[in-house]
């Protein structure tokens, strides 16, 4: 079994797992310039539009963002755990803790889609469909935009991340994974907490940051 | 110094293994393959197609340019070749020429790796690399764009041409680009053989290391950015609209971010070819190591503060722009560093003339006339007179273009023996290289002057007086192209009729040449002991190698 874990050009496992945790450090580098450009996006205007900023971030509700900040921090800490376990050789236990996230990921997804529909409802559309009658002004067009887009992009890494545990949480059922080989859980835990912080700027940059 | 191991001289050539281009044999072998030299090789194909598709359009622009009215293509379709041509040899050619071709084939055999990182990951490059072209040239099919390659917004989120396929296979194409550079990087990290210390690295490996990080923090830029055209183009949100709130100038701004790096992805690969080649061709260790991989660093770095000069007319304040502009000249010290570094390491070096050196020639003065006019137009009240003209033009071409092929052919020539085991002809390398430059100049030069003289950029009609440099430059491009043609023809010659090479046929000290030509399928039937650095040209090619030992 471990024979196969290690790849021909590799001399050892540690080498091996060295590489895979330095180039998923690598990934997340990059991811963060993605999101970056967006973020630039989001200054950018808010420094155009301070008020109407302000004014569309008190629309959004601070409950169901504060509540899927919650959300999000502690499925890393199950995360963290499952982790934890699998370095203990509690395969089991690993898959189960993943599984658990996994419905915090599915929770934070059905909240945010609850956003979505009432903002919706009210006609805060993205760009020329917009006809929010309470905040008419081109900045509050502005916030919305980038909150859709912001959010929607963050929702596609909570999509991608929960179907990498997923398929992490099948390999802990099936014993792959132990004390001295656990790369692929590690790895997804790495993308994962990279999900979670990249919340952690959103929430205060489209909740919080009101009059 | 050397142990006893250290005695056993012929162990890379041991074990008579097959060649990595006869291991495994069928179409299953080669597209399945996970060897990095089989990779490098397939991207070779797929970069030199594009080179010639984007070449073609660049001739028919510059025949339709011969004569100051409409001739032989209509306004429309004159828009969307110079648009395909910035696209298709951009993005198709220059970025991933030398990296995913050479960087792919010599990175673990300079390194004594038996293969990069993830070999997998790199077979998947060159799958999505294939299916970001066919996406791209699919929308060229579709009808094409006619937004320049820079995609400027609010026109590209409105024009009716197909911006949006083009911009979805650009995006691909810079997914697969992260996926090499990730790769490079940990590769250069993790599979170094025993013994390599940092200063032991070759500089193509810094070089390309440097391309590495910037390829990785300024390419998922570039993804959103024409990623928020392509969604504005298809739903109106409107993101750089005036007319919802939105400023066009924040999409140059994000834009250039990457685009500017982008130079440096093109140029930082032919550098590192320029100091292999120096340095082998002079029998002579750079003049300064330290310096040359420093200041490839140096560039990655700055290359991101520069971007605003890109618009200094575009409604930015004089102090601004001044702070972009001497920000653009860091990299103006930087360059000159490897220049100086590069003669000097001429000086005294036994020198021989041949077609790399040759090219090597011609990239020094090409990248030292286009990096001059570059601070130039890093000025901004130069800027004012030149921008949008023929003369911002002919400096990028001169710098991203000029020096990049040039760093392109050399290399193709320098590791031709390496890569397919045979010599090409000499005098026809040298008679290229000297017709290659020539059409270059010819082509390049003449723009500079219709610049200076207000010729805008882009423009498909123009008042009689500029003829005779647009006639010109025309012939030179077809002097270029042709050019082009034959050095193909040479090496395509070669590699059925060339004389047998030896192992070193340059006598270098490079560690890919201590490897077996052609290599085998592994790279090295035992992973090597490095006890010695890349240029050690004052030991003899016996102790040289004795001293790359199986560990």
């Amino acid at each position: 079994m471990p024979a196969s874990r290690l790849a021909e050009h590799f001399e050892d496992l540690e080498k091996q797992t060295h590489a895979a945790r330095l180039g998923m450090w690598i990934f997340l580098g990059s991811e963060t310039l993605l999101f970056g450009a967006l973020f630039g996006l989001y200054g950018a205007y808010r420094a155009m539009y301070p008020e109407a900023f302000a004014a569309a971030a008190a629309h959004n509700s601070i409950w169901i963002g504060s509540i899927n900040t919650v959300v999000l921090i502690t499925s890393s800490l199950t995360v963290a755990l499952a982790v934890v376990a699998v370095r203990a050789n509690l395969g089991r236990r690993a898959g189960v803790l993943l599984l658990v996230s996994l419905l915090f990921g599915v929770t934070f997804l059905v909240l945010k889609g609850m956003e979505y529909a009432d903002h919706i409802h009210h006609g805060i559309l993205p760009g020329s469909a917009y006809h929010f009658h309470e905040l008419p002004s081109a900045g509050a067009n502005r916030f919305f935009s980038l909150y859709y887009l912001l959010t929607g992009l963050h929702a596609l890494h909570v999509i991608a991340g929960m179907i990498f545990l997923g398929a992490v949480s099948v390999g802990c059922f099936r014993g792959r994974y132990d004390n001295r080989y656990h790369t692929p859980v590690e790895l997804g835990g790495l993308y994962w907490h990279l999900i979670d912080i990249i919340w952690i700027f959103l929430w205060p940059l489209l909740y919080l940051t009101r009059p | 110094m050397s142990d006893a191991q250290a005695q056993d001289e012929h162990a890379p050539e041991a074990g008579h293994e097959a060649d990595y281009l006869r291991a495994d044999g069928g179409l299953r072998g080669w597209l399945l393959t996970i060897d990095h030299k089989r990779i490098g090789i397939m991207f070779y194909g797929l970069v030199l197609l594009f080179l010639l598709l984007g070449g073609l359009f660049a001739m028919i622009l510059r025949a339709e340019l011969i004569t100051p009215e409409p001739t032989l293509i209509q306004a429309d379709t004159y828009n969307r070749m110079f648009t395909l041509h910035g696209v298709i040899m951009v993005w198709l050619f220059m970025i991933p020429s030398i990296p995913n071709v050479f960087g792919n084939f010599l990175l673990p055999l300079m390194l004594g790796a038996k293969d990069l990182a993830f070999p997998r990951l790199n077979l998947a490059s060159l799958y999505v690399f294939a299916l970001g072209a066919l996406v791209t040239l699919g929308g060229a099919v579709a009808g094409g764009a006619d937004t320049g390659w820079t995609f400027y917004a609010p026109y590209s989120t409105t024009t009716p041409t197909a911006v949006v396929p083009i911009v979805t296979g650009i995006f691909i194409l810079g997914v697969s680009s992260i996926m090499t550079g990730l790769n490079f990087i940990v590769t250069t990290h993790t599979m170094r053989a025993e013994g390599m210390t940092w200063t032991r690295v070759p500089l193509f490996v810094w070089a390309i290391y440097a391309t590495s990080v910037i390829i990785l923090f300024a390419t998922p830029v570039l993804g959103m950015s024409i990623t928020l055209v392509g969604i504005d183009h298809i739903y109106h949100f409107g993101i750089f609209d005036p007319a919802l709130g939105g400023d066009p100038v924040l999409f140059q701004h994000i834009f250039w971010f990457y685009s500017h790096p982008a130079v440096y992805i093109m140029i930082l690969p032919a550098m590192g070819v320029i100091s292999e080649v120096v340095s082998t061709f002079c029998q002579k260790p750079p003049a300064s190591y330290m310096a040359i991989f420093i200041s490839s660093l140096g560039i990655a770095f700055v290359g991101f503060f520069t971007w605003g000069h890109h618009m200094f007319v575009a409604g930015m304040s004089t102090f601004d722009a001044g702070v972009f502009g001497a920000l653009s000249m860091f990299v103006a010290i930087f360059s000159a560093i490897k220049v100086f570094t590069w003669v000097a390491t001429m000086y005294r070096g036994s020198i021989r003339f041949s077609t790399p050196m040759l090219y090597f020639l011609f990239f020094l003065f090409l990248f030292v006339f286009g990096g001059m006019t570059g601070v130039a137009v890093a000025t901004q009240s130069l800027d004012v007179h030149w921008h949008d003209t023929y003369f911002v033009v002919a400096h990028f071409h001169f710098i991203m273009v000029g020096a990049t092929l040039t760093g392109f052919l050399a290399a193709a020539h320098y590791w031709f023996p390496k890569m397919f085991g045979r010599m090409y002809s000499e005098r026809m390398g040298l008679l290229t290289s000297a017709a290659v430059f020539a059409g270059f100049f010819l082509t390049f030069f003449p723009q500079f002057l219709l610049g200076n003289a207000g010729m805008p950029r882009r423009y498909y009609a123009y008042p009689e007086r500029f003829q005779w440099l647009n006639a010109l430059s025309s012939g030179g491009s077809f002097l270029l192209g042709g050019a082009l043609l034959l050095t193909l023809v040479n090496l395509l010659v070669a590699l059925r009729w060339g004389r047998k090479a030896t192992p070193n046929p340059w006598d270098s000290r490079g560690f890919e040449w201590e490897t077996a030509t052609m290599p085998i399928k592994h790279n090295f039937a035992v992973p090597p002991r490095i006890q010695r650095g890349p240029y050690d040209y004052h030991l003899t090619e016996e102790e040289a190698h004795a001293r790359v030992s199986p560990g």
